[in-house]
């Protein structure tokens, strides 16, 4: 449900430090979940699983292409199989095995969990960096991908994946993030939320810009501006509906990502918004670069990844609406 | 499936298995001849000898994993599961046609009782690792065997594989080499080398056979000799003739991935007999 009220967006955990604690929930309820990391355990948190159930956690080494191709075994074998590396590392280095381990012939328990996602892992710099996973996960044929915004979303998303019947990708972050959701917050998968109700324009976001849509909302509606906010935390399959109302109610889309404009959610939501009700959009997120190292909130400023930023793209999809 | 130790009657399915593989690569008239002629003797003896399985249930928990990673020659997996009752004989010369379940490569879609959808190579180990390592978990009898081809081994995949298994003292995987010398663009000695196999596989911490990958009773041997090896993955290294059974295939890289002609076709039948 949409509400009015002002959200306090206090500083809550990492998404990655929500997964790694749902894991050990999970683990303790299901006895077929087990995990594989490729020496990152303490940075992706699949430690936790690892110290109370080290009989179904799998070193892997650092050897991400073998270790999403033994998921695949797993998973084909009856287990519910959760694969973790660094984004780039799990996606890039595994795309192959990915694809043909695991989209192809259609292996449900495959779950694989990407940390360190985007730019705002900060000092690394870009070999680090994933700008492209969500682009290569949604070109998979049967995958589902998501991107939670904050520990409840991720939590609920990291449970619901577990009894979805197909291979899924979900993508977490290094830094802490503000909270948004209240802890009995409903989530289903390819069901977007609608945050914040508008008229004027919607702001569609994922993952680490859902906060800062947020902000930009409040300042919008301080200028008179009526903005809705939608977490779209699945990517794929996307929510039609949600994006057809937005388009045909408010008519101008913003869509704001940690993310390749080129290939995340923004073509997404353009491709709905082309076979629906055509409107103005515009897109906040990295224009065909790579960051550099820096501390996370300054490569968020330098690569315009604020409220400030959705706030001005938001005033220039209104001036040729 | 009952197992059939008879060195004589395994080699009588082996001939059948030649026949049926240059019978329906003719009608194909593309595919992969010579990898998959060269791998009969080890797939017969595996699915009609070592492997424990049910084609009535394939889907039993318990049963042993085969994996045909060079899944190019799916060929002979294609025979042989055909002659185990998997799958149609009566449709083995639809290979390759649209619509058809013998798909280019194993495909899951198509034959839901294949373990695996390979094709892309370097993966089938790693798959057999995961495999292996749940049914180890479940304290299932079962094994898992996995065939590579030496021209795949060129793979980095492969070598990360191989460096997984002995870690996890995975005794209950099995990997085979058909190293049968050759590749699509020529010997494997010419392209990249790969030597010394056995040497290789040895020093990344696996129990190591060398074989003739012809000789039925090695590969028995071999096979049993592998089942009592605890704590560690073997790695049987099959020395084979790529093209075995037809003298103008054999050695030969032309038929690594060129169909018979129908006028080759019929020397090569008469040849197997």
């Amino acid at each position: 449900m949409a509400t009015k009220t002002k959200y306090e967006l206090k500083t809550g955990v990492a998404t990655r430090e929500a997964f790694g604690r749902a894991l050990v929930e999970l683990g303790r309820e299901n006895k077929d979940v087990v995990v594989c990391d490729a020496d990152l355990s303490k940075s992706t948190m699949t430690l936790y699983f690892q110290k109370e159930f080290p009989d179904r956690f799998f070193e892997c080494g650092i050897a991400e292409a073998n270790m999403v191709a033994i998921g695949a075994g797993l998973a084909t074998a009856g287990k519910i199989a959760f694969v973790s590396s660094f984004s780039c590392f799990a996606i890039n280095k595994g795309f192959e095995q990915l694809r043909v381990t695991v989209a192809y012939p259609g292996v449900h328990n495959f779950k694989c969990v990407g940390t360190h996602s985007g730019i705002s892992i900060g000092e690394d710099g870009p070999s680090q960096m994933s700008i492209e996973d969500i682009g290569l996960a949604c070109s998979l044929p049967g995958f589902t991908v998501m991107s939670p915004a904050d520990e409840v979303a991720t939590k609920a998303l990291v449970r619901a994946s577990v009894s979805y019947a197909g291979p899924v990708f979900i993508r977490t972050g290094r830094p802490k993030v503000p909270i948004i959701y209240q802890a009995d917050q409903k989530f289903e998968i390819g069901k977007s939320i609608e945050l914040v109700e508008g008229k004027d324009i919607t702001l569609i976001a994922h993952g680490l810009l859902v906060a800062e849509a947020i902000r930009a909302a409040e300042t919008l509606e301080g200028e008179g501006i009526s903005a809705r906010v939608i977490d779209m935390h699945t990517i794929k399959p996307i929510d039609r509906d949600a994006i057809a109302r937005a388009a045909a109610e408010t008519k101008c889309i913003v869509v704001c990502e940690e993310h390749l404009v080129e290939s995340g959610l923004g073509v997404r939501v353009a491709q709905v918004v082309s076979e629906t009700t055509p409107c103005v959009m515009e897109y906040v997120g990295i224009q065909n670069t790579y960051a550099e190292s820096g501390t996370p909130e300054e490569l968020i400023e330098k690569y315009g990844l604020l409220a400030k930023n959705v706030v001005a793209a938001a005033h220039k999809g209104l001036s040729r609406k | 499936m009952k197992k059939t130790k008879n060195v004589e009657e395994l080699q009588a399915i082996c001939r059948k298995v030649r026949r049926d593989i240059i019978v329906m690569l003719t009608a194909a008239k593309s595919g992969h001849p010579g990898g998959s002629l060269s791998a009969v003797e080890i797939l017969v003896t595996l699915y009609f000898d070592v492997l424990r399985h049910d084609p009535a249930n394939p889907k039993w928990p318990d049963r042993d994993r085969f994996i045909l990673s060079k899944g190019h020659c799916a060929p002979v997996l294609y025979s042989v599961m055909a002659e185990c009752g998997y799958t149609p004989i009566d449709q083995l010369n639809t290979l390759r046609k649209l619509g058809s379940i013998y798909q280019g490569h194993p495909d899951m879609r198509f034959i839901p009782s294949l373990e695996a959808s390979t094709g892309s190579l370097g993966e089938g180990i790693s798959l057999g690792i995961g495999m292996a390592l749940a049914t180890r978990l479940d304290k299932r009898p079962s094994r898992t065997y996995v065939m590579v081809g030496d021209g795949e081994s060129q793979e980095g995949q492969i070598w990360e594989s191989a460096m997984f298994a002995p870690d996890k003292k995975l005794d209950n995987l099995v990997v085979i080499t058909d190293y049968n010398k050759i590749q699509l663009d020529g010997f494997v000695k010419d392209i990249m080398d790969v030597s010394p196999l056995a040497e290789k596989w040895k020093a990344f911490g696996w129990h190591t056979i060398e074989l003739d990958g012809h000789s039925i009773p090695a590969l028995q041997a071999a096979f049993a000799e592998a089942e009592q090896v605890k704590g560690k993955p073997t790695a049987i290294i099959a020395n084979t003739i790529k093209g075995k059974g037809v003298s103008f295939m054999e050695n030969n890289p032309k038929y690594h991935g060129v169909a018979p002609t129908e006028d080759e076709e019929k020397r090569a039948l008469q040849e197997i007999g």
